[in-house]
């Protein structure tokens, strides 16, 4: 069946209604090993979807909803439940096609781009192509394969050079070769896992007119998003995944923002006050009710002097390497500051915006003291600090709400309470010697208390829960230790609609409460609502400053990419 | 010695006691070394000889008889200080391949207090002998530990050249300026006087030395799950980055570690010089210290679990040295038996934790 598919080519049965179609799913159930032994968790639950040859495909959904193992089923990467597998569980134009691996998959014709993407960076995309594709014989024919790679990049109007090393690329251009190599490996079904969590906003349009373009050319694209706008913005079909079921699927026509969002947090669970506006203007994610932009001070406490306070300047701090004059990296080491002057008072919220690799995380490093500052200072309170360890940091009243809080944040081979523990630890809690249970869960209890957000229970070991999990755990301890300057990087990632929602109220709260905030984010809608400042960084250099009122997405996203 | 096991990606944390027996089920280490000793039934098969002849009179020889028993007992007292020199630096994110040399430099300084320093009370010697046992150790590891703080090097590769230094050291030593003007040329130095050794069990080689891995045993389970330093230390093991952005010392705790898995073993060379060979010689150690890791490997680094890994390879060294007697079989079989049983319960351990 492989030969007669590749055979083929898309081109030739450009029509959308004829024949059966491209890829049919029935009753799709892909089940897990539960948290206690012996139980599963379906994170795939009867699913049926349909796809048709030219056909644009979105798959909508919370995180932990599913559609990541849907698509890494369709791409033989899981093999659904073997109790509920029947021949019309998959169809390949009409035919049953279930593969037994991802290699199946792409001799079916069927290529994913994964969200961390398998690209070999010092390798170039010539030789990067190469190693995926199969048949090339021992001799790599790098002129022609140079001729073809360009060939498609022309057709599609992918600008990249098959000539650079993968490591010189961006991340929006990484992707570009990881789509070549699928069409050059000849699929006809194309697979995107949240594709544009890497993009800048003006990036994204461009990754969908180039699925217009694929579509136009008889190819199908499935993708997933979390974001409504994007399910609504290129698809023909959107189907809404909602605790590894379907909820909804149609035509996108038929869908508007209100009833998506529905779709996907649940119509009992959508909140009266989450009705975004109309579908153009949509927000994501409903922005959380009676938080206004900019937000005044609501109590009578932080209207003094306290408010006006700075809690945190940098100024002038550069981090890294000195440059050197031949440097690719104009001015400094790659994801180091340049020269970053910024100040936050208490209660004030100060976005950043960024394609992330710009110097966000250097912004931690430095405030936390775990990367030298080389040039410049850093004054908390006032105080100049430069040189500080990370005691220091933490015992003036710094938290940093980590970018991966699995690698950053936790061990992971201890429990929910120990972790939470763990949080504490730099701030000189527990003192003291000895350390017994009671300690650890008189600890943990008080946390949790203070956090309205459900959580895993205190002996679960971190390493067993799931990604929102997590990061409701690394929050709860991280907000738990009455810190005065919050340094948060995406701090909504991985939660869904609701616990998303909760947390841009907690950091509002604990800025309303006098703490000042600095709010690392990829989501412009998330800082739009939140900031009351934005800063947009590039290259380690503040590119940019706006209030949010004046903000426009299309010139932050051109500031983000470095056009100005 | 085989130093080419796959190791782990991460050192397994050391949790308390619960969660880490978990992760290491007992029917798989059951498994491992059923199939291990299969395995090696086979081998007996083949040169010429009846393995259920050669178990039974191993079984016998080991388990059934008060002496062979005895003399398992005897291999655990430094066999367990050796794993928990692996075992501790593990749990700060270190492997310390060098419980050899630190049980020959801790011999080393045993030795110099009965040589310089001799007081005649037991009471007073056999503890002044443990304390230097504990420093000569701890020092040669502080060397590992202070070239990886201030110099970056691997400490896997420091401390396993420092055991041949240390090895070395001792020969200089017993062949030059500490041999015995008695001793017909031996390379041995002058025998302990009664106040400087470990009282032996009548008729058995088995001393008053096994109250130290007891001891040490203790002290380790106590700090590393009831005090907030251990607590400090198992974080800086199971995620050095955490921890460091959690303000904990990173480089301070596993230099501490390390320093405390080099004091075990070299404690591990005072009683073996001060329970068994009542003086400093060349091949005080049989590979205690080697063996030693690879109890700490077996038993998942896990400090309850080290006993019966411990336990388990006693029983095969000594089985070696029986089958020798009884089947006519190389004393390296017991070896080969280690090393099989290694094989196949981490190899099992492996399988399970293979990537979703």
């Amino acid at each position: 069946m492989s030969a007669e598919n590749l055979e083929t080519s898309p081109n030739q049965d450009n029509h959308t209604g004829n024949g059966p179609p491209l890829l049919e799913l029935r009753g799709i159930t892909k089940s897990f090993p539960g948290p206690a032994p012996g139980t599963t968790i379906a994170a795939n639950d009867g699913i049926d979807l349909t796809l048709r040859r030219g056909e644009i495909h979105a798959v909508l959904g919370e995180n932990g909803s599913g559609k990541s193992t849907l698509m890494k089923v369709i791409y033989g990467y899981h093999a659904p439940d073997a109790s509920k597998v029947s021949p019309d569980s998959y169809r390949w134009l009409g035919r049953p096609a279930l593969p037994g691996s991802p290699a199946a998959a792409r001799r079916l014709g069927i290529g994913m781009v994964f969200q961390d993407f398998s690209l070999i960076p010092a390798l170039s995309v010539a030789e990067n192509v190469a190693l995926f594709l199969p048949g090339q014989g021992r001799m790599l024919r790098r002129r022609q394969l140079v001729r073809r790679i360009e060939q498609f990049a022309g057709e599609y109007d992918l600008e990249i050079d098959p000539r650079q090393r993968v490591d010189d690329l961006s991340l929006g251009e990484r992707q570009r070769v990881e789509l070549v190599k699928l069409l050059l490996a000849e699929a006809r079904l194309l697979i995107f896992d949240e594709p544009t969590s890497v993009l800048a906003p003006h990036e994204v349009d461009g990754l969908f007119r180039v699925f217009s373009a694929l579509k136009d050319n008889g190819y199908s694209v499935l993708f997933i998003t979390h974001k409504v706008r994007e399910a609504l913005a290129v698809s023909d079909n959107v189907t809404v995944l909602r605790r590894g079921r379907v909820t909804a699927t149609a035509p996108s026509r038929r869908f508007d923002a209100p009833s998506l969002v529905a779709a996907m947090v649940g119509a009992e669970n959508a909140p009266p006050s989450a009705a975004p506006e109309p579908a153009s203007a949509a927000p994501a994610v409903p922005k959380p009710p009676q938080t206004p932009p900019a937000h005044p001070p609501t109590t009578p406490e932080q209207t003094g002097g306290a408010q006006k306070e700075t809690a945190l300047e940098f100024r002038e701090v550069s981090t890294g390497r000195a440059p050197r004059p031949l440097s690719r990296f104009r001015g400094t080491t790659p994801g180091g500051l340049n020269a970053v002057s910024f100040s936050v008072r208490r209660g004030e919220i100060l976005g950043v915006a960024g394609v992330a690799g710009n110097g966000q995380r250097a912004l931690g490093e430095a405030l936390l003291g775990l990367e030298p500052v080389r040039r410049g200072s850093i004054l908390l309170f006032g105080q100049p600090v430069t040189g500080h360890t990370v005691s220091d940091a933490l015992k003036g009243g710094v938290s940093v709400i980590p970018e991966n809080p699995l690698s950053d944040a936790m061990v992971p081979d201890m429990r929910v309470d120990e972790n939470l523990l763990l949080a504490g630890l730099g701030r000189g809690r527990p003192a003291g010697f000895w350390l017994n249970r009671n300690t650890i869960a008189n600890r943990a209890e008080a946390i949790r208390a203070g956090f309205p957000l459900t959580m895993a229970g205190p002996a679960a070991p971190v390493r067993s829960l799931s990604g929102g999990n997590i990061q409701r755990v690394m929050l709860a301890g991280e907000l738990g230790q009455g810190a005065s300057i919050f340094l948060a990087y995406y701090p909504t990632r991985g939660l869904d609609v609701l616990s998303a929602g909760a947390t841009r109220r907690l950091l509002l709260e604990q800025s309303n409460a006098g703490a000042a905030a600095v709010l690392v984010s990829e989501d412009l809608d998330e800082l739009l609502a939140l900031s009351d400042r934005l800063l947009v960084m590039y290259r380690g250099r503040i590119a940019g400053e706006f209030a949010p009122s004046e903000a426009s997405p299309q010139e932050i996203g051109l500031l983000m990419t470095g056009h100005t | 010695m085989n130093f080419r096991l796959k190791l782990p990606d991460s050192a397994p944390s050391l949790q308390a006691a619960g969660p880490a027996l978990a992760g290491l089920p007992a029917a798989r280490a059951v498994l491992g070394v059923a199939l291990a000793l299969a395995i090696f039934g086979v081998f007996i098969l083949a040169s010429g000889r009846d393995p259920l002849d050669a178990l039974q009179g191993a079984w016998r020889g080991v388990i059934g008889s008060p002496f062979g028993l005895s003399e398992v007992g005897v291999t655990m007292i430094p066999l367990v200080l050796t794993a928990l020199a692996t075992a501790i630096p593990a749990r700060a994110g270190l492997v310390n391949v060098g419980g050899e040399g630190q049980l020959h430099t801790g011999a080393l300084a045993a030795t110099g207090i009965v040589l310089y320093f001799h007081v005649g009370a037991p009471a007073l010697m056999l503890p002044l002998m443990a304390l230097a046992g504990c420093a000569g150790g701890g020092l040669w590891a502080a060397a590992a530990a202070l070239l990886r703080r201030w110099r970056g090097v691997n400490e896997v590769i420091s401390t396993l050249l420092a055991n041949y230094i240390a090895i070395l050291l001792v020969n200089m030593l017993v062949f030059g300026p500490w041999k015995n003007p008695d001793g017909l040329g031996y390379p041995y130095t002058i025998p302990f006087d009664a106040a400087a050794i470990l009282p032996a069990i009548a008729g058995t080689r088995f001393h008053w030395g096994a109250l130290a891995p007891v001891l040490a045993l203790i002290v380790c389970y106590v700090i590393l799950t009831r005090t907030v330093w251990g607590f400090k230390m198992r974080a800086v093991g199971g995620n050095p980055e955490a921890a460091r952005r959690r303000g904990i010392a990173v480089d301070r705790y596993a230099a501490a570690a390390m320093i405390a898995g080099g004091a075990l073993a070299g404690l591990a060379g005072m009683v073996e010089v001060a329970g068994i060979h009542h003086d400093l010689r060349p091949g005080i150690s049989a590979n205690l210290g080697y063996l030693g890791l690879l109890a700490s490997w077996l038993a998942g680094h896990n400090l309850l679990v080290i006993i019966p890994a411990c336990f388990l390879m006693a029983v095969f060294l000594v089985t070696g040295d029986v089958l020798q007697l009884t089947a006519g079989l190389p004393s390296a079989a017991g070896m080969a038996l280690i090393g099989l049983v290694l094989f196949l319960v981490l190899g099992l351990r492996r399988l399970e934790r293979r990537p979703l």
